[in-house]
């Protein structure tokens, strides 16, 4: 299974953590658009703990977070 | 040691003390984390503060601006936050700066600076200004609010921290602050800002992340080659 750990504004209608069988996503492109999150809607994606893009790819046992933009002051 | 700051020992030894009245610290943004930042950094006894912001405060920044109030609406912040400080702590020099910053001013108004405090709103500014310090070797004190989370950040210079904050095409679309938001962060953003000018620094640990709505608190980590 694919973890994935939502933060913040992210969590809302999905939940804290999503479980994904990992034939589903390819890459976490794929995950954002699995989950119905726009690309543009996340600012920091974490594969196993280091910064990767959507286009990167998921296996099995991976575990991504997924941040929104901040940026007010 | 003066009374004033009697408090500060022993967690700030005299001489720490002693060293902050001899820095200099550009705060870029007087509005909801810039009003925290200035407040704290002058009760604390940095020497010299400036303080940067071309906006006027408006009713919109009523819920959550420490310096703004219903008297001070059409007044400049930058103003408004020098008044402040003279107040708190008349041994501060403070020079209030009421221009925005911009890729053209940018440099001029932190050159000299020993640390740059980023109190600002956009992610536009916020890489120009990342990118002025870093060519003058100025260590920056990222931090960013919205809604009930923020970030903070030490970003020295060389580091690529911004572009893993906000890669190309990151869009903001919510502007909500509630009124406790910017006040975390800004003190987050100043007890790093001491342990630089203290020289009690160690080392960036990652991006400081909190959730103040499911009270959770990450750091984030930096790339390997960001290190």
């Amino acid at each position: 299974m694919i973890e994935v750990r939502l933060y913040a504004t992210l969590r809302e209608g999905r939940g804290k953590i999503v479980m994904l069988e990992p034939e589903k996503a390819a890459n976490a492109g794929a995950v954002l658009s699995h989950l119905g999150i726009p690309a543009e809607d996340v600012a920091i994606l974490l594969i196993n703990g280091f910064h990767r893009k959507p286009e990167d790819t998921v296996k099995d046992g991976d575990v991504l977070a997924l941040f929104p933009p901040v940026g007010g002051g | 040691m003066e009374e004033r700051y009697q408090r500060n020992i022993p967690a700030l030894s005299e001489e720490e003390c002693h060293l902050l009245r001899k820095k200099t610290v550009a705060v870029i943004g007087c509005g909801g984390l810039g009003g925290y930042a200035l407040e704290m950094l002058s009760r604390i006894g940095v020497g010299t503060i400036r303080a940067v912001d071309g906006d006027v405060f408006e009713p919109s920044n009523l819920n959550r601006q420490l310096l703004s109030s219903p008297g001070q609406l059409g007044v400049s912040k930058a103003e408004a936050a020098a008044e402040r400080i003279r107040n708190i702590n008349p041994e501060v020099t403070v020079c209030a700066i009421p221009v925005f910053m911009d890729k053209h001013n940018c440099r001029e108004l932190i050159h000299g600076c020993d640390v740059v405090m980023d109190a600002l709103d956009s992610i536009e500014s916020r890489r120009i200004l990342s990118e002025a310090c870093n060519q003058l070797g100025i260590p920056y004190i990222y931090g960013a609010i919205q809604g009930w989370v923020g970030q903070v950040c030490v970003i020295l210079p060389g580091d690529r921290t911004m572009k893993q904050l906000y890669p190309e095409g990151t869009v903001m679309k919510d502007n909500s602050v509630l009124s406790f938001t910017p006040a975390l962060c800004a003190s987050v953003q100043v007890a790093q800002c001491i342990k630089l000018l203290t020289g009690r620094f160690t080392g960036t640990k990652g991006i400081f992340f909190f959730d103040l709505l499911n009270q959770e608190f990450e750091t984030i980590p930096m790339d390997n080659d960001n290190q």
